[in-house]
């Protein structure tokens, strides 16, 4: 079992370095990379975690589609780097004293918790455990209204989107930009 | 591994996350901060699944992805949106809401 301990560690250490870039790099470009850095981790946690469908679809769904599409905006809006605020401002000396409450919190509850079962490896599990096809079967029977409602979901989200970011005509034309001439130097050298 | 090694990792991220919505200016990287929260909560999901060995923990997980990805889909159509008005791309200066 040390093989799996040594993994978790490694992976454990990738995913809270993609987490820490993505909320210490200046760059937006650099912190989705960084954040598709901790994605991959979180997916080999969840195949430890004998999850075998959902690390396939955090890599292929998180890492491959949503990724792409931050990608492709950041690109579009050109990502320059972003100032900071003054150090003497409220909110850069409150967020990390927030987060700390938080993690001590939450530790406290991992620390004083009533559930047995934390200090083991978990259940017993059967064959099959998180494979395709029992995920896929508790989707169709036992989490068939979610599963719709998830599904309604996503397309209104995705006419929202569209919606939101098309060209609204009308409202703001854009002036055309004037072409640019080659300088008359050039065309005297070349007749 | 025990699970709740899992579950401080779980917390941790959670937290890092919460931290960076609070701090960054550009709402691009509020939206993969909010990732990182929705992921820290996932990975707390997957592993209670683990720990009594049901996989209903694993449906929801799957469900938050899709959640995720349609908060990801109307963030980024908004912050188009900003661009194509020609506002700065900056939380700080947005504080009117105007079509």
């Amino acid at each position: 079992m040390w093989f799996e301990q040594v993994l978790f560690f490694i992976v454990a250490a990738g995913a809270l370095a993609g987490a820490l870039g993505v909320v210490m790099l200046r760059n937006p470009f650099y912190c989705v990379l960084a954040l598709v850095v901790h994605l991959v981790s979180l997916a080999v946690l969840f195949l430890l975690l004998q999850a075998a469908f959902l690390a396939a679809a955090q890599v292929v769904v998180y890492a491959g589609a949503v990724m792409v599409l931050y990608i492709f905006v950041v690109a579009y809006i050109g990502g320059q780097d972003e100032e900071l605020r003054p150090d003497d401002s409220l909110i850069s000396s409150f967020g990390p004293l927030f987060a700390a409450a938080i993690a001590i919190e939450l530790c406290f509850a991992l620390i004083g918790t009533g559930l047995e079962s934390l200090d083991t490896r978990g259940a017993d599990l059967g064959p099959g455990f998180g494979s395709p096809g029992e995920i896929g079967s508790l989707l169709l029977r036992r989490f068939l209204v979610p599963f719709e409602a998830a599904s309604y979901l996503l397309l209104i989200a995705a006419v929202g989107a569209v919606v939101l970011a098309r060209r609204r005509r009308g409202i703001e034309e854009e002036p055309p930009t004037p072409r640019r001439e080659p300088p008359p130097e050039t065309l005297e050298v070349r007749a | 591994m025990d699970v709740v090694w899992f579950l401080v990792l779980s917390a941790f991220i959670f937290c890092i996350g919460a931290a960076g919505v609070i701090i960054r200016r550009d709402p691009l990287v509020i939206l993969l901060c909010l990732e990182l929260m929705l992921n820290g909560g996932n990975l707390a999901l997957i592993s209670f699944a683990r720990m009594h060995g049901g996989q209903a923990g694993q449906v929801f997980a799957l469900i938050v992805m899709v959640i995720a990805a349609c908060e990801v889909v109307v963030g980024l159509g908004i912050i188009v949106a900003m661009y194509r008005n020609r506002l700065r791309i900056d939380v700080d200066e947005m504080t009117e809401l105007r079509g």
